[in-house]
């Protein structure tokens, strides 16, 4: 079995902020503090996951139009997703023989699966979490076709703007940055209505709105 | 194999078609019935939460698994094919209700022309219109035929929406280039969120006749003709790719399975993939015996049965058919055989991507509220000035604006794709993006079809369907054309910015399009040139019906469920009418 290996992030760094966006608004509301979290992590090792971390905030950065990836806890919701079915390819047609040079309307018809993708991918950013800002956007343009990057910018949306169930989007900061609600029942009243202006609810994950303890496909077979 | 006792009916899938003829067989006769549906039951409640955009729409929840069973795809006859590894330009449902359940419930109806494309275009064309290589039949039945069972299908679905002609009086406000119909919707049109809202008005100006999408995301609440009630649509936005956690979605699990659980000679077994259906047959005369079917623990199972319903969508209806050696696989270089021809995808794409000042609170909406013109449909406006065939609808939908799917997409002027500059603009545009969509006829052609793949097997080790299929310079044409046509509406809502469709190339499977695949066996007048008469009886075997869109022999622009839903209610009126008295040839 492998070591156990775990993801040290301050508090400030993962839901110590609260940003509302009424349409586009930031206003931080909750002091920060100095506590430190320790994650444990399902598939990435500790240096991995800083480097996942550090790469998607170049991606979605935190900057003066709010916070980004490293608020949303964006390298916590991958490294779930890599270890459940998703990053296992569970649900992909992986049977032989395969054709490396398909053209792109074909999809991706390789052989590895995300788990593979990422490993070797990340095997190309060691130390990435060390460079500069610049230096690390510099290392990413090289990068920036490969299907590993591809993967990384679609996970990192994904760890974005996902309910917070699956890991990302912690405290809805992703949700409350673009002024979207999260699953609410009923828009009757107001789908009509509002024409022009943003209409902003506050937002509520799925299990806030449903009482019920959802089960996150990462944790399912 | 283990070999069960003799049963009247076995019906192979269970979404809506299955579901309609087992409905309407398990009221209207006493024979026993058994629908074999290969995916996990469904119910109302397990909808309760299913509110997750990411396990639903990216990571398809609800859809067939791909890593059992899948396609593959070639553009023409001298490519190797290969497998969709993973979802893409379509996406074939599983479980109790098929695609039924995660639909967006558009229900238009098609143009009376769409059933005789063929004559009425070389009517007024002349046949050197046609694209050579194009295989375009006319169907064998006729919209005035199939008015009444449309109209039984709106009332079944309690369609929402506005009539532009009904008995022949045009009707400001609906669709007044509709085909008649015998009464108004059984509800009224869906709320207009605000997207739709200056689409339509742009429309009017532009001189089109917008009307009101027609739903079955019904807009009130609504009890049908079997008794059963459901409630109005709450405009939540978790529509496509979803199920409805309150039923005011109609899918075959609200609408249909409630009234089959109260008939004890129907039963629906789960876990049941049909793999063969069994059948003596010579040349041109024989029986289906029965189906063998692997059922939920990998046991293999032999099921008689006297009257056997294939209803297992398009690609799966085809794909048994030739597993099983029924009728004669197509061969495009001699054009001879009938199974497999006339593959068809409805060319559907967002012909323009607008970028807007105001935010346009698009989380709220259903996956059918909207407002759409047929301005542009079939053969509505005059083609000998262009150089394309048919049209199609252009629509402004207030569906599907979660984050995940939507945030990120910019201006053709922001350059980058990642990093500060694209995340601003990601958030700014988030919810001033609206598309509008184009959807229109596929024509058919020689050399689009299906046939058994020689290399890629499914998860039991028999081979996969392989499409054959890519578009021809008259879907290319039209769809230029339609994009020019649909910058124009977005600027005149005020668009700040347009990225306009790219333009269709070879077909992309990564693309989603839509799940509107059709044909492989399709109606027609004769054995030689179609798989099924048009009461969707097999030529050959004559107590084997064929049900769904394999019978289209070409796509129409509308989405073809009201249609398949029409085309079945008039099958199982030819069943319990004539066919259970003198169990032949109906045509
Ligand atoms: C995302 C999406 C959106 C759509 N939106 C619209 C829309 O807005 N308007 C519209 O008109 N149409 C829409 N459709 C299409 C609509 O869902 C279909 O037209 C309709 O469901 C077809 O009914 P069917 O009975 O032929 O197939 P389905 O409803 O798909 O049912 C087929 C069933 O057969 C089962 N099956 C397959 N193979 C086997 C086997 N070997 N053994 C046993 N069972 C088997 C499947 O599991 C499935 O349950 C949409 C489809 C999708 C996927
Ligand atoms: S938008 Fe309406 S029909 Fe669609 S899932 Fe929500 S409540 Fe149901």
């Amino acid at each position: 079995m492998r070591r156990r290996e775990f993801l040290t992030l301050s508090a400030a760094s993962i839901g110590g902020v609260l940003v509302y966006s009424l349409d586009r608004e930031v206003f931080r509301l909750s002091a920060q503090t100095n506590q430190s979290v320790r994650i444990p992590l399902r598939f990435f090792t500790q240096s991995e996951a800083l480097f996942v971390a550090a790469a998607a905030s170049r991606i979605f950065p935190s900057d003066e139009t709010g916070p980004g990836a490293r608020e949303a806890g964006v390298a916590v919701y991958i490294d779930r997703q890599l270890a459940g079915p998703w990053g296992r390819d569970r649900y992909r047609y992986t049977e032989g023989p395969f054709e490396g040079n398909a053209p792109a309307e074909f999809g991706y018809q390789g052989k590895a699966t995300p788990q593979q993708i990422y490993r070797q991918g990340l095997k190309g950013l060691k130390g990435f979490d060390r460079l500069k800002a610049e230096e690390q956007d510099d290392t990413l343009k090289q990068i920036e076709t490969t299907l590993f990057f591809s993967l990384l910018r679609q996970n990192t949306i994904e760890g974005m703007f996902c309910d917070p169930m699956h890991g990302g989007n912690i405290d809805m900061v992703g949700w409350q940055l673009i002024g979207f609600p999260g699953p609410r029942m009923s828009n009757y009243d107001d789908v009509d209505k509002h024409f022009g202006e943003a209409f902003r609810p506050k937002p509520a994950s799925l299990r806030q709105v449903t009482r019920r303890k959802v089960r996150p496909g990462e944790d399912l077979e | 194999m283990k070999t069960l006792p003799s049963v009247d009916v076995v019906i192979i899938g269970g979404g809506w078609t299955g579901l309609l003829m087992a409905k309407e067989l398990g009221s209207r006769t006493a024979l026993s019935v058994v629908v074999l549906e290969r995916g996990g039951p469904r119910k109302t409640d397990d909808y309760g939460d299913d509110m997750d955009e990411l396990d639903y729409t990216i990571r398809f929840r609800m859809m067939q698994d791909v890593s059992q069973e899948t396609v593959t795809l070639r553009h023409d006859s001298s490519q190797r094919a290969l497998p969709l590894r993973q979802h893409g330009s379509f996406l074939p449902g599983s479980g109790v209700g098929g695609a039924g359940e995660h639909w967006s419930a558009v229900c238009p109806r098609f143009l009376p022309d769409c059933f005789e494309v063929l004559s009425r275009t070389t009517e007024k064309y002349g046949s050197k219109r046609l694209p050579e290589d194009h295989a375009i039949q006319d169907w064998g039945v006729t919209y005035d035929e199939l008015e009444p069972h449309y109209t039984r299908a709106d009332l079944l679905l309690g369609i929402s929406g506005k009539a532009g002609n009904i008995r022949g009086q045009q009707i400001e406000g609906g669709n007044i280039f509709e085909g008649w119909r015998s009464a108004e919707y059984p509800t009224p049109p869906t709320k207009i969120p605000y997207f739709s809202s200056i689409f339509a008005e742009a429309a009017k100006s532009l001189g089109y006749h917008p009307y009101p999408v027609p739903a079955a995301t019904t807009s009130r609440a609504y009890t049908n003709p079997d008794g059963i009630s459901r409630p109005g649509c709450t405009y939540c936005g978790y529509c496509e790719t979803f199920g409805c956690m309150i039923g005011a979605k109609s899918q075959p699990t609200n609408t249909l399975l409630p009234v089959i659980q109260k008939h004890k000679n129907v039963s629906i077994r789960t876990g049941a993939w049909v793999r063969r259906i069994v059948h003596d047959a010579s040349e041109n005369k024989g029986s289906a015996r029965g189906v063998i079917y692997s059922d939920a623990n990998g046991q293999e199972v032999f099921q008689p049965a006297e009257l056997i319903f294939l209803a297992s969508w398009t690609l799966n209806n085809t794909r048994l058919l030739l597993l099983s050696g029924i009728g004669k696989a197509y061969d495009p270089a001699t054009r001879k055989g009938s199974l497999g021809r006339n593959l068809t995808h409805q060319v559907a794409f967002s012909a323009v991507t607008a970028f807007f000042e105001k935010p346009l609170n698009r989380f709220m909406g259903s996956g059918a509220s909207g407002i759409m013109l047929s301005d542009l449909d079939g053969d509505l406006f005059d083609h000998s000035k262009h150089p394309f065939l048919r049209g199609g609808a252009l629509s402004a939908r207030s569906a599907r604006s979660l984050p995940i799917s939507e945030c990120g997409a910019v201006p053709k002027s922001v350059k980058s794709t990642w990093g500060s500059e694209w995340k601003k603009a990601a958030l700014h545009y988030y919810d001033r993006t609206g598309r509008i969509g184009f959807s229109g006829e596929h024509l058919a052609y020689q050399d689009n079809y299906m046939d058994l793949d020689p290399v890629y097997k499914d998860h039991f080790g028999d081979p996969l369907l392989r499409l054959t299929l890519d578009w021809r310079e008259n879907e290319r044409k039209m769809a230029d054309y339609m994009t020019t046509k649909a910058m124009e509406l977005a600027r005149e809502m005020g668009a700040k910015e347009v990225n306009p469709f790219s333009g269709l190339r070879s077909y992309d499977a990564t693309r989603y399009q839509s799940s509107h695949v059709q044909g492989g066996a399709i109606m027609g007048s004769s054995p030689e040139s179609s798989v099924v008469n048009p009461y969707l009886q097999h030529w050959q075997l004559s107590n084997l019906f064929v049900l769904g869109a394999s019978s289209f022999p070409q796509n129409a622009s509308a989405n073809p469920t009201p249609t398949i839903l029409a085309l079945t209610y008039r099958t199982a009126d030819a069943i319990v009418d004539r066919y259970l008295k003198n169990p032949a040839a109906l045509a």
